[in-house]
């Protein structure tokens, strides 16, 4: 065994008894590195919950989309004025687009409302209408998993024909086959010619529970006035969408004959927006983390400093017994630094144990779902020996300095 | 020589009090003597043991340890010389009260890096030498006085120094457990060590075959006796 190690090892037995003799004591100088420990793992995972939630969340809007609308999906408060008063965006102006743009791949004008929808005395609630063309398919990834999906004709002859939401066709049809069905919206019978594969939720919304029919017959059985018209736009390649937003600018700018001193009186929204609102959200959860974690691991810190001063003091004679039988500086002064980062490593474990079941208990009684990953793990470990090194080696210093002579005085 | 100290002293200077501990000592010990330090208290015996042991150091003169000075060694050689140089024997016995008598005896060889199992033999050893092959796992506060002391010298011995110093080291025992220690002194000297050991007690220093008289801080008389 090389020497090293045969002093290590009288060094983590003597911490281990001195952790022993004073349990209570050592468990209290623990409790900041707890506290920063538990603070900053359970931030982390939930941080990383969060990601893994909020992507699988806005995957429905996909990235590689532009929303055309009167309202940007982000503003601040005292705008709403102005945003209101901007003129709607129309069918014709989806047309424009559509012809004039090169970089989208489908450009479909969106109408919406909620309706309740019956089929054979058995309706169903709140059902998200749109009202749209063929190119919805493509905008809004919407994939037909039986029947078919709107084609130009439906649109073009403004067909009462529905696609309808997966849910809705479980909830209303159970076991029959809704294709070819009649299904009444608002009084009037839509045929239903497809159904759409399961979408899941997005921020809570159910996204099957939808009916799908052509832009002209939606205007006619809700109006055509005062509904607002959103104009979804797939870029060809997710690689152009900055492109695709600059020259749809400039399309829309030109249909609506704005000069060149007005600014935009319409927005383009897209998913990158949530992203930015959502990294602002956790870089505040990161700055909290990193604050609490800083600031008790600090005070953590300067309670296993303090704890080992009154260790070094309390045990002088024992240093001074040491020193006379040949201990030489760096024993005694890894002596004590074994001794702060075992005190560290003692909170470090009860810190990460302490996060597994916060997590556990938040995942169980919240939809959050928090993980706890194996390198917060081990960056808890590299506190042990940064703190427990950097609080441990002014007491322990101090401890190695000690004469022998003096320390065996010590009273 | 083994040891030697030229014109030694040691002052302590506390504020407004010069304490003169040690004036100009000279002296001349051989390997194998058995010598007995005297004197009242105060006369700084104490002191010399220290400086002896390589605990303190004088304020000026030499010392010379197998014609080593021992003023040009730095801490880690110190350190070393009083591992494996020096046993201590204290009045006090100074055990570490949280490690039992093996692991007390052990301590020494720790500090060596003497492997594990080597270490926990000679430590076995040591202790059957003062008789206490049988209280190899009592803690300190579980040992009477004068078993205290045989595990401190068992400690002192385990390394096989040349040198055991023993300052009063029956001080805080009865007669009759003082004896048994002087017996144990008696045959170490027999096996040829050195021992160097300070009393108040003409008795105990009858044990020795020197006996060096101190008197404020200087040698008062240094005789040798025929045994
Ligand atoms: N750390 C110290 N600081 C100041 N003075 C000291 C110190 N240690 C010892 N002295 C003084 O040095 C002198 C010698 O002390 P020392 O302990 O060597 O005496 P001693 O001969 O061992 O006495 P005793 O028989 O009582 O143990 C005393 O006058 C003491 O007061
Ligand atoms: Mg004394």
């Amino acid at each position: 065994m090389p020497r090293f190690l045969i002093y290590a090892a009288e060094g983590v037995k003597i911490a281990y008894e001195a952790l022993r003799a004073y349990k209570l004591r050592s468990i209290l100088t623990t409790l900041g590195i707890v506290i920063g420990v538990t603070t900053v793992i359970t931030i982390v995972s939930l941080i990383q919950g969060l990601n893994r939630a909020f992507t699988s969340e806005i995957s429905s809007l996909g990235t590689d989309t532009l929303y055309i609308g009167k309202w940007p999906w982000m503003m601040d408060g005292d705008d709403w004025l102005k945003f209101r008063n901007r003129p709607n965006v129309t069918i014709k102006e989806a047309n424009e687009v559509r012809s004039a743009s090169q970089l989208a791949q489908a450009v479909a004008p969106v109408m919406r409302t909620q309706r309740i929808i019956k089929y054979q005395g058995k309706s169903l609630e709140r059902v998200a209408v749109v009202g749209t063309t063929e190119d919805y398919l493509l905008t809004a990834n919407a994939t037909p998993e039986e029947g078919r999906f709107l084609i130009p004709s439906d649109v073009d002859q403004n067909r009462a024909v529905v696609v309808i939401g997966s849910e809705v066709a479980d909830k209303l049809f159970e076991k029959e086959d809704p294709i070819g069905k009649r299904v009444s919206i608002a009084g009037r019978k839509f045929r239903v010619i497809g159904i759409l594969e399961k979408r899941g939720t997005m921020f809570d919304n159910n996204l099957d529970i939808l009916a799908i029919m052509p832009i002209g017959a939606f205007q006619s059985v809700f109006g055509a006035t005062r509904r607002r018209i959103e104009i979804q736009v797939k870029v060809v390649n997710p690689a152009m969408v900055e492109e695709a937003e600059y020259e749809l600018t400039g399309i829309m700018r030109r249909v609506r004959g704005l000069p060149a001193i007005k600014e935009n009186n319409f927005a383009i929204n897209k998913q990158s927006m949530f992203l930015d609102m959502y990294n602002k959200l956790t870089r505040v959860l990161w700055a909290v983390a990193i604050g609490v974690g800083a600031i008790s691991l600090l005070v953590g810190g300067i309670g296993i400093m303090n704890i080992m001063l009154v260790s070094v003091t309390e045990r002088t004679r024992e240093i001074g017994i040491r020193k006379a039988i040949g201990a030489r500086k760096t024993d005694i002064l890894w002596q004590f630094l074994i001794e702060s980062m075992m005190i560290c490593g003692l909170g470090v474990v009860i810190g990460i144990g302490l996060a597994v079941g916060l997590a556990k208990l938040v995942a169980a009684t919240t939809p959050l779902p928090a993980a706890i990953t194996l390198w917060v793990v081990f960056l808890g470990l590299a506190f042990v020996v940064g703190i427990g090194v950097f609080f441990g080696i002014y007491p322990a210093s101090k401890a190695a300095k000690l004469n022998p002579i003096e320390a065996l005085r010590y009273e | 020589m083994l040891i030697q100290l030229v014109n030694l002293s040691k002052v302590y200077d506390i504020g407004a009090v010069r304490v003169e501990a040690l004036r100009g000592i000279n002296l001349s010990i051989e390997r194998n003597e058995y010598v007995a330090i005297m004197g009242p208290s105060g006369s700084g015996k104490s002191t010399l043991m220290n400086v002896l042991g390589c605990l303190d150091t004088p304020t000026s003169g030499e010392y010379l340890l197998n014609n080593n000075r021992v003023s040009e060694m730095d801490d880690d050689q110190l350190a070393e010389i009083r591992n494996r140089e020096i046993g201590f024997v204290f009045q006090t016995f100074n055990l570490l009260p949280r490690a039992n008598a093996l692991h007390n005896v052990e301590l020494p060889l720790i500090y060596n890096g003497t492997p594990t199992q080597q270490r926990r033999q000679l430590a076995k050893e040591a202790l059957e030498k003062v008789g206490l092959e049988d209280r190899m796992h009592h803690k300190p506060n579980e040992l009477s006085g004068g078993q205290r002391q045989r595990v401190a010298i068992a400690r002192a011995l385990v390394n096989k120094p040349s040198i055991i110093l023993a300052d009063e080291p029956t001080g805080n025992l009865d007669s009759k457990t003082g004896d048994e220690i002087m017996e144990i002194f008696e045959a170490l000297h027999e096996q040829g060590n050195t021992i160097i050991l300070v009393t108040h007690e003409e008795y105990i220093a009858e044990h020795s075959d020197r006996i060096i008289r101190l008197r404020d801080g200087s040698i008062e008389r240094d005789e040798s006796m025929s045994r």
